[in-house]
Formats: C-alpha cells, structure tokens, sequence
C-alpha cells in the first residue's frame, strides 16, 4: 500500500505543496506539524488575497477621475459574470442562426430545383434565364450551409484564441531552439558562430519585431484575401511574436544544460564506444532535459506577457485586443472589464507555468524524492 | 460544371438538418453511419485546403498541429445531405418566375462571407444597422465587423487585404489614392453620413475665452462660435511656452484635420502648413495638430496633453457629459451638411466583386434609409433602436445617454445648453449617402491648401481625381435595384441627369462661397494657405 508515497510524488511533480498537508493528515502523520502546513499555505494566502480585496475596495472609493473610476472588486466580479453569460447568450444566439441558415438551405435548394424543373419546360432565352436563377439559387443555398455565425468573437473565445496563439508560438519556438541549443552545447565553433545573433537579438523586445514580422507575413499572404488561406493572417503575426520572444530562453537554457552534462557521464560514452547518436540520445539529451524544461518554462511565461502586448498592438483577436477594445470603449464598464480579463490573465498565466512546472518536474529524475 | 462546393466544411455539432417532421426520425437512423463517411470527406477537403493555402508554409512542418487548431469540426453537414432534404421539400407550392427580369434577378455574389472594420463612432452606424437589421443577410451576405483600434490600421488593414471594407473618413481614400500617406488606389461608392463632428476644448481654455468675450458668459451663447476669442490664448501660449497650442485631430486627411483647421483660419490662427519635408504639418504653426485615435481623446483632453479637439461623435459628447471640457462648435456650423464618412474598398476588390459590392451598398441604403426615418411631425422614429444597438461592447460601446444625445437630434454643449440639432447626424436625407463628386473636391481643395498636395494641379486635375475615387455609378445601380424591388422611391435619390456636383454653396462659418467646378478659385480665396495660379483654372 504505498497510495501515500504515490499521493505524494504527484504533489512534488506536479507543484502542488498545498495539498501535501492533507495527504500527509490523513496518513496519520504528526497532526501539529500539518496543520502549522495547512495555516502556511492555505490560511495565510486567504488572508494575503482578502487583506489585498480590502484595500483594492479602499482604492476603488478614492481613485476617481472626471471621466473615470477604478472598479470595485465586485464590479469587477459582477462585470465577470455577465462577460460568461453573454458569451453562452451569443452561442445559443449562434447556433439559432445557424439552424435558421441550414433551414434556408434546404428551402433555397428547392427552390433551385424547382427553377430548373421550370427551366427543362422552357426553350430559348428563358431557359437560360431559369437556369441562371437556379444556379444563383443553389450557389447561395450551399453558402448558407457553409454558414458561419459572424458575432464579434466574446470573452471566452478570445482567451482560446490567446491560448492557441500562445501554444502554437511556443511549439514553434521550440523546434527551432531545441535543435540549435543542442547543436551549440555539442559544438564550441557552432556556438561562437551563434552567439553574436543570440546576444543581440535576445534582449530586443518582441514587439520590436513586429511590424517586421507583419511584413513578412503579408509577403506571404499577398493575393489570398480573408477567408481565403488556412491560416489567419493576423494569427500567424500573433504567433510569429511570440516564437521570436520565446526561442531565447529555451536556446540559452538548452546550450547551458547540454555543455554542463556531467563529465563523468561522457567519460562513461567514451569509455562504451557509443557513437554520436547514442551519446547524443543516451546520454546528452536525458541529462540536460531538466534545464531545457526550464528554459521552456521561462519561454512560456515570456511569450504569455508578449502575447498580451502584441494584441494590443496589432489588434489582433485574442485577450490583449479585448482589452484593448474596452479600453476604446469607455463606458462605465470597461474598467471592471478590463480588470477582470487582468485577473483571468493571471490565472491563465499561472496555468501555463503549473503545466511547465510539471513536465521539468517529471523528467528532473535524480530530484530528492518523497520517502 | 460551373458549379462547385468550395471546402465544404460545416462546424454543426448537434445541429441536425432538418426541414420537415416526417424525415427527422429516418435521418436518425441513418445520421450515424452518413457522419463519419461525411467527415471522413470533410476532412479531406479542409485538408486540400490548407495545403494550397499554405504551400509556401509546408516546409516549417507545422501544419500537422495547426489543422488541428484550425481544421473542420469532425460533423459536418454535405451537398447530399442537403440535396436530399430539399428533395423532400414540395416544390409545386413554389412559385416560380417564369419571366425573371434583368433587375428581379438575384445578384450572384462572388464572395458572401466578408469582413469589415470600423472605428467606435457613431457614423459606423449604416454598417452596423444594415448587419443587426438584417440587410446583408437579405442580400445574402454574411458580415463579420470588427473594431480596428486607429484609422491607419484600419487603412492597412483594407490595403492587405484582411478587411473586405471600412467604415473610412472621407478623406482616407482621395489620400490613399492620390498618395498622400500610405498610396494604393480606394474607391467608394456609398457615403455614409454628414456631420457629426464637433470642436471640444477645456474647461480652463473655455474660461479663458469667455474672458475674452463676455458674450461666451451667456448660458446659452450666441451660435456659431468662431475661434476669435481663442486667438489671444493661443498667441499668449506661443509667447509663454515658446511653442504653438497644442490640439488633437483623429488623422492627417480627416475630415477633424481640415474641419479644424478651417476654424482656426477663419478666425486668423495658423495652424501649420504640410511641406515636402514636414509631413506633420507643423510649418509656421501657431496650433499644433497633433493625431489622436478618436476614443482616446477625453482621456488626452483630461490628461492635459491637448487642450482641445476635433472628433466625431460621441467622443465630445463624452467630455461634456463627464465635466472635462466643453464643445464650442460643431462641423454643422463650420459647414452645413458636410461630408463625413464613406464605405470604402480597394479599387481592385471593387472590380473582382462587383456584384457583391453592389449588395454591399444596396444593403447600405436601406440601412441609411432606416436611420433617417420619420414619422409625419418630422421626429427620427428608429433613432432610439440605432443607439440601443449601437451601445453595444462590440460596436461603439459608450453609453446610452452618451450616444443618444447627438444620435437623438440635440447636441449638449454645456449642461446649461442643450440644443436641438435635428441635422446633427445625417445619414439618408439631403441624398447625404449619394457619393458627390464635389465632396472629393473639398477634400483635395484643402489638401492644396495645406500643403498635402504638394505641387499646383490644373483644375481639370481636381474633376478627373474626383471620378477616380467616387463611384456614384455603382450607387445608382444599387439604388436602382432597390426601386425595382419596392424598397427605395426614385425621389430619395438624385435625379437621373445629376451631374454628381451639388449647388454652389456659401454656408460655411466664414461665408465662403465654394463652388466645386473652379477648385482653383476656391483654393486662392483663403488669407492662409497655398496660393495656385489663376491660368490653372482654364486648364
């Protein structure tokens, strides 16, 4: 029976010391020390996070300027409710199109094939005119089959939109970062060749970037119109903004960790003869993943915060153009808006860093490990 | 055959197809082996797709993990399955036309889903009105609208090509086409309103000019207020701070930009002049215009970074309501019924979508038409709908009562003055959504004026560029459609000799008379800006 041990491990893989208290309670362990863990760590924050809700609200009164005011922490609340329902109002609104379009469909097809059983009655210039009609029919028909609701996209669909743009910058990212990172951690002349691009374009902020990226996008994209290419234009600039802003902590991360394997590990290779691809796979890769991992982590956490920014700049469709967008707005709302994509922001972040956490965590083999 | 299913890719989910009650429980049965055959089918299409649209991406290996953020939900919804409903439909009931008309016949769009920007003001409102009423839909156009965050976005934005049209100031596309800023010819065929715009400065300003002039002391002061009492204050700065007064425009060829401009000239104030090599504008200035994106400027205005501005609405309703700065004039009382914006698209999205840009613009009149209806007393009946809907987050997003009080016919120039202004937005009557070719020559009079024009042009130049850009051509069309179709009197549109130039007018704040058909006269009538000479007129 070792569902202690187990239960444990996955509090220390996963970054999740909060629940180790517990586990540990109900194990039987000593009760005092526990919940000294449980006041740490659970108490303690309640109090931070109410001590902070407090003074927010003390703020809330006193900071107020002609055209606008901070929002309260329950207005920023009730602003987040009603951001959820009206994202379900506008699904449900959307899909009540949608049928009504599919109807329309079926009803525009008939009457299409109505026109043509006219139109084989007919001769001539008629003829032709009823075929034309039903070919318009039957072509507008299949466009309302194809139909996609055109709302502006709501709160929650914008934190997706953010949150694909962000992973599939980062996925980009490290395909270019781990293979260049290995490279320059096997190879002291590969990595002098590098480090004058790494040491100059890495402390460049991203945003920098982007009206460069926006221009090589649209070189690519020239002659496709909206709709027309797989890809959203304004995804990939999002997306390419976070790739130039995440590959460098993955590449440092990645040199570092493969130019700091254990000698003694090498010696080991060199002693069994491995060559170059077993050494590369057997033994460099397994033991300089843990630093790759964080380096990742850090991207992540990086491209998240650009990700925001680049939005707002480029206006494209994601969290930072909601806020953005708010902003623009000024109404009496937009700040609690605005402050509660803030804090969804955050969570989100937090998230990405959990997950990351938990991935360096799984291969850091060789961590102290719970008894 | 002619007639093709471009990637038919549906993203139903649970929504059955279903048109009558008899099939829904034979299509249960069947639903269940159709659908994976059917997304089987879908799935190729989508990816047939990407690969031509991405060819150039494929070696970046990466599409295997977008098509999954991207690709088709796995139901879809085929032609057969359509086919086959619409079998079932009686189509003896239908009646058909045996003798459809040139003008009866439905416009075959080239393109059906589009896309178009805006800026949060209310003179979008055709364009969110022909959406939210239902006009594209009856056009058979779906119309994805979306905010842009600045003008120059929103131009970029329709130059590549990621916006099918905009919601543009006037002077965007006679710019972009003739070259001034960004060159990549526009056109337009629909403008969508007059007015609308007005002059705020701040409560500090306002007080100094009713010092200036005790009659400003009056509650409700006598209207229109010149920018006479402001030229002490803004010769005062220029002597204190050693540099000129600073305002806010929303951008170099709006409308704001010549509107204010005028003002300020007319009561003796330079506002700077464009040269080849100072394309801010800033050349002998003694205001300086500096660009704002229209909704920042309240918050400019408070933040003590301009002094006032000029904007559309409701941005200086905004700054009144919230008790930070005072709208001296409107562009009403600087010019009445000036033009003000316009639907613009690319000259080249223009000729490989003709007839969707004429659904386009028939949509827009109706829109246009619905905005300036009124019942038999003359009251704005559908205004109070316009402004609920206008109100919205994912359209202008200010308040109710701010947007209301210029959309409603009274403009709120102090809380002591409220004023009717029935003509304060204007989207349908006095043919304000006719594209007049003497409109685009204001816009390129002033741009001599003040330099954005660089170098002299002959008269014939002003009528020709003119022709360019606005395309009434395609209005009359459109309006024509909407007559045959019993949706539009052949009154509310110009008559059909219409040159396309309206009445030589003097109802400007300095009684200026323009005449449309000699640009150059009209240029060399002002005391400041470029001068042209005289023998250009004849030619």
């Amino acid at each position: 029976m070792n569902w202690r041990g187990n239960l444990l491990r996955f509090c220390d893989v996963a970054g999740l010391p909060i629940l180790e208290p517990f586990v540990r309670l109900a194990a039987g362990e000593d009760k005092r020390e526990q919940c000294i863990g449980i006041a740490k760590f659970i108490l303690l924050p309640i109090v931070a996070v109410s001590v902070f809700l407090l003074l927010w609200a003390g703020a809330a009164s006193t900071v107020v300027t002609d055209s606008a005011k901070l929002p309260s922490p329950q207005a920023t609340w009730a602003a987040g409710k009603q951001l959820i329902a009206m994202h379900y109002d506008q699904r449900a609104a959307d899909k009540a199109a949608k049928q009504e379009k599919l109807t329309e469909a079926v009803q525009l097809l008939a009457e299409s094939n109505a026109y043509t059983a006219a139109a084989a009655k007919e001769t001539g210039q008629t003829k032709t005119l009823l075929e034309n009609k039903s070919l318009t029919l039957k072509k507008r028909a299949v466009t309302a089959a194809n139909f996609t609701p055109s709302s502006a996209p709501t709160f929650i669909d914008q934190i997706w939109t953010s949150v694909k743009t962000v992973f599939f910058g980062f996925f980009l990212a490290t395909i270019v970062a781990v293979p260049v990172g290995v490279l320059c951690g096997m190879s002291p002349w590969f990595n002098a060749a590098m480090t004058p691009f790494i040491q100059i374009f890495k402390p460049v902020s991203p945003l920098a970037w982007l009206p460069l990226a926006f221009i090589v996008i649209m070189w690519y994209y020239a002659g496709y119109s909206s709709g027309e290419t797989f890809f959203n234009k304004a995804f990939l600039i999002s997306a390419s903004t976070v790739c130039l802003c995440s590959l460098w902590p993955t590449l440092v991360n990645t040199t570092l960790g493969v130019a700091s394997v254990d000698k003694d590990f090498i010696n080991v290779a060199d002693v069994l003869r491995l060559s170059w691809w077993q050494r590369l796979t057997k033994i460099i890769l397994p033991a300089s993943l843990p630093l790759m991992f964080a380096g990742m982590r850090i991207s992540l956490g990086v491209g998240w915060m650009v990700l925001i920014a680049a939005d707002m700049l480029a206006q494209n469709p994601g969290l930072g153009k909601f806020v953005w967008d708010e902003f623009q707005n000024g109404s009496e709302l937009t700040y609690a808006r605005i402050a509660f994509s803030v804090i969804v922001i955050g969570m989100i972040g937090l998230v990405l860093d959990r997950i990351m956490i938990f991935f360096r965590n799984l291969v850091s083999f060789g961590n102290p490990s719970p008894v | 055959m002619l007639f093709r299913v471009p990637g038919f890719c549906l993203e139903s989910q649970s929504v059955p197809l279903i048109s009558t009650e008899s099939e829904a429980t034979s299509r249960s049965e069947s639903a269940g082996t159709r659908q994976t055959a059917n997304s089987k089918k879908t799935a190729g299409f989508a990816w047939k797709k990407a690969i031509t649209a991405t060819n150039k991406f494929a070696l970046l290996g990466c599409i295997a993990l977008a098509s999954a953020f991207t690709g088709c939900s796995d139901s879809g919804v085929s032609l057969e399955d359509l086919e086959a409903a619409a079998a079932k439909v009686d189509i003896s009931k239908i009646e058909v036309d045996v003798d459809p008309t040139e003008s009866a016949a439905m416009l075959d769009l080239e393109k059906s889903d589009l896309t178009f920007g805006f800026i949060k003001l209310t003179d979008c409102a055709p364009l969110v009105i022909a959406k939210e009423m239902g006009y594209f839909d009856d056009e058979g156009l779906n119309v994805t609208l979306e905010t842009q965050s600045n003008w120059k976005i929103l131009l970029d934005n329709v130059i590549n090509g990621q916006l099918d049209g905009a919601h543009m100031l006037a002077g965007q596309p006679i710019g972009a086409t003739i070259g001034v800023g960004t060159k990549s010819p526009i056109v337009t065929a629909y403008s969508l309103d007059y007015n609308g715009n007005g002059i705020t400065v701040s409560n500090e300003v306002w007080a100094q000019m009713q010092e200036n002039d005790p009659d400003l002391k009056s509650p409700t002061p006598k209207h229109p207020i010149s920018a006479a009492s402001l030229k002490p204050i803004v010769d005062d700065y220029l002597q204190d701070a050693g540099e000129p007064f600073p305002m806010g425009m929303v951008f170099p060829v709006s409308t704001h930009n010549y509107e204010i401009r005028y003002w300020l000239a007319a009561s003796g104030i330079h506002p700077g002049m464009y040269t080849e090599s100072d394309i801010k504008g800033f050349t002998d200035a003694q205001v300086k215009l500096s660009t704002v994106p229209p909704p920042q400027m309240p918050q400019n205005l408070e933040a003590d970074i301009v002094k006032g501005y000029c904007v559309g609405e409701p941005w200086n309703q905004k700054a009144v309501v919230t008790g930070i700065g005072v709208p001296v004039t409107t562009n009403y009382d600087i010019w009445k019924n000036n033009p003000e914006k316009v639907f613009g698209v690319t000259e080249e999205w223009a000729k490989k979508h003709p007839q969707t840009h004429l659904a386009v613009i028939k949509a827009l009149i109706r829109a246009g038409k619905w905005l300036d209806a009124t019942d038999d007393s003359g009251k704005l009946v559908n205004r109070e709908e316009a402004v609920e809907i206008l109100s919205r987050k994912d359209y202008v997003g200010a308040e109710k009562e701010v947007i209301g009080n210029s959309m409603m016919g009274t403009f709120v120039f102090q809380s002591t003055d409220v004023r009717e202004m029935p003509d304060f937005n204007v989207f349908f009557k006095h043919e304000a959504s006719y594209p007049h070719y003497s409109d685009a020559i204001w816009f390129l009079t002033q741009m001599r004026r003040w330099g954005q024009i660089t170098e002299s042009k002959p008269a014939s130049w002003y009528a020709e560029t003119a022709k360019k850009i606005y395309k009434p051509e395609i209005y009359r069309q459109a309006a024509e459609l909407l007559i045959s179709e019993g949706k539009l009197d052949p009154n509310e549109i110009p008559a059909p000799d219409y040159d396309g130039y309206r009445a030589v007018t003097t109802e400007f704040i300095d009684g200026n008379k323009y005449d449309a058909k000699d640009p150059i006269g009209y240029i060399n009538s002002f005391e400041i800006g470029n001068k042209d000479d005289e023998s250009l007129a004849k030619k």
